[in-house]
């Protein structure tokens, strides 16, 4: 989990102490219920096993995730987690410019959260493997919970280590650092919402393209009937800066179901801005199902040195032609359902639940054309495809 | 990197000005709706961090989700 995330989840479950100590001795702890969140601001313990499919533009990625937190109830918590992403690519850059591959992602992730008074350190580690890429990546952040324990503000800053190779020419042997500066703020607002205020300045230095994916350049600039050719191999700057900033509130309403709504701002030394908006409806139905229900869109424009069609290969200093760096929007649906295997505990464990997520997604490009028909872009479609994302886990609580 | 750093300074500076006599508005046996677990920005840390992921590998922003992680420590 974030920091964000982290931090939002250790404020509602200093909330629900503050909440249990104040209502022990009233009638109000019979509505309450039967507390079982013993770990004080530490995060719950618990355990996840998770399978996970992508479906679309030709790729299709899955795998299994699985998240161990156990912690002392007091002062020390540590999670771990094992993720896996098997792909087989068939995609549209792979089709125009290479032939379909298969490969694998294995990552391993931990991390310990120590609690002191209203302070919660947390430091973790991630270790991230394929054929071509490694990455190791070290995270430290500090938590304080303040204002009655309503507002938890937290910093943060991680650093990455990336070697990059590849697996058709050897005399690739690459590397790129990555640093992230993360702060964020968890605060109650009133007794029915909260707001979550997120911004991270993240800096990556070094080789950040893929090694091996190629412009589209014209034969002959000279000639009206020139075609183009995939014979350049993209050019990056070796520097990025970017910031990003994100405000979420989460609203309970009357009847007990909760609306989240986010949006979130980027920008970019490479020219790129982007707006995301979120929405997210949860709905409880007796005491064993959950609803979700949700809506996101995001659109971008492109890099500075982005172009569907280059006029020469020396064109410009940088030259790419990846799609994330193009102008384009997507947005999805989907919806989540989680039921609770056990009315009450049982043995060791406290809670059970199975859980099962879609999300339907649609991508629109505005510069980036479909040439793998053969042909110029301008005589090509503009890409577009959609995708089917799945999730299907079971967690327990102990 | 400079924005950042004065962000941070310009945040705790504000925390500790207004850190002595602050009551809290929110009274603790008011806080029944906010502890519930449907009140979470990220109730399952492992789905979110997938559905991040997912984002995160196709589109040009990164950072900043928002309740669930994935922007920072796991690049």
């Amino acid at each position: 989990m974030g920091a964000a995330g982290a931090a939002s989840e250790r404020l509602r479950l200093t909330l629900w102490r503050t909440l249990r100590a104040a209502v022990a001795t009233s009638p109000l702890a019979l509505l309450v219920g039967s507390p079982s969140l013993d770990a004080g601001v530490l995060a719950e313990d618990r355990a996840d096993a998770l399978y996970h499919s992508y479906d679309g533009g030709g790729v299709e990625v899955n795998g299994p995730s699985i998240l161990v937190r156990k912690g002392d109830n007091k002062q020390i918590s540590g999670s771990l987690n094992y993720y896996v992403d098997s792909i087989s690519s068939a995609s549209v850059d792979v089709i125009t410019q290479g032939s379909p591959y298969s490969e694998k992602r294995t990552e391993w992730s931990g991390s310990v959260d120590y609690l002191h008074a209203d302070t919660t350190m947390t430091a973790g580690y991630t270790y991230s493997n394929e054929s071509d890429y490694q990455a190791n990546t070290f995270n430290f952040s500090i938590s304080q919970s303040m204002f009655g324990e309503l507002t938890t503000v937290t910093l943060g800053y991680s650093r990455g280590f990336d070697d990059i190779s590849s697996n058709v020419d050897p005399a690739v042997d690459e590397s790129a650092d990555h640093q992230n500066y993360h702060v964020s703020l968890s605060q109650v607002l009133t007794k029915n919402l909260l707001l979550s205020l997120n911004y991270d300045a993240i800096t990556d230095e070094g080789f950040l393209r893929n090694p091996y994916r190629h412009v589209y350049v014209l034969d002959d600039p000279n000639d009206p009937n020139s075609l183009a050719n995939f014979n350049t191999p993209e050019r990056y700057p070796s520097t990025r800066t970017s910031n990003a900033l994100s405000a979420n509130f989460l609203y309970y309403l009357p009847y007990r179901a909760s609306l989240k709504l986010g949006y979130r701002y980027y920008a970019d030394d490479w020219d790129i801005s982007a707006h995301t908006v979120d929405l997210r409806y949860t709905h409880p139905l007796g005491g064993r199902w959950l609803f979700d229900i949700g809506a996101r869109y995001y659109q971008q424009t492109h890099a500075d040195f982005y172009a569907d069609l280059f006029q020469r290969p020396d064109q410009q200093n940088f030259m790419a032609r990846d799609k994330e760096l193009s102008e384009f929007q997507d947005y999805s649906v989907g919806f989540g359902i989680t039921y609770n295997l056990l009315k009450k505990p049982r043995g060791f464990i406290d809670k059970a639940t199975l859980n099962f997520n879609y999300d339907r997604v649609w991508f629109k490009y505005d510069d980036f054309s479909d040439v793998s028909g053969g042909g110029l872009p301008a005589q090509a479609p503009l890409y577009e495809f959609d995708a089917d994302v799945m999730r299907f886990y079971g967690s327990i609580w102990y | 990197m400079r924005h950042s750093g004065q962000l941070i300074v310009i945040l705790g500076m504000v925390a500790l000005s207004a850190c002595s006599g602050v009551e809290p508005w929110v009274k603790p046996y008011e806080r029944a709706h906010l502890a519930d677990p449907i009140m979470n920005f990220s109730r399952n840390p492992v789905s979110d961090n997938f559905g991040s992921h997912v984002y995160q590998v196709r589109e040009g922003a990164r950072g900043a989700e928002g309740g669930h992680g994935g922007g920072w420590g796991c690049k």
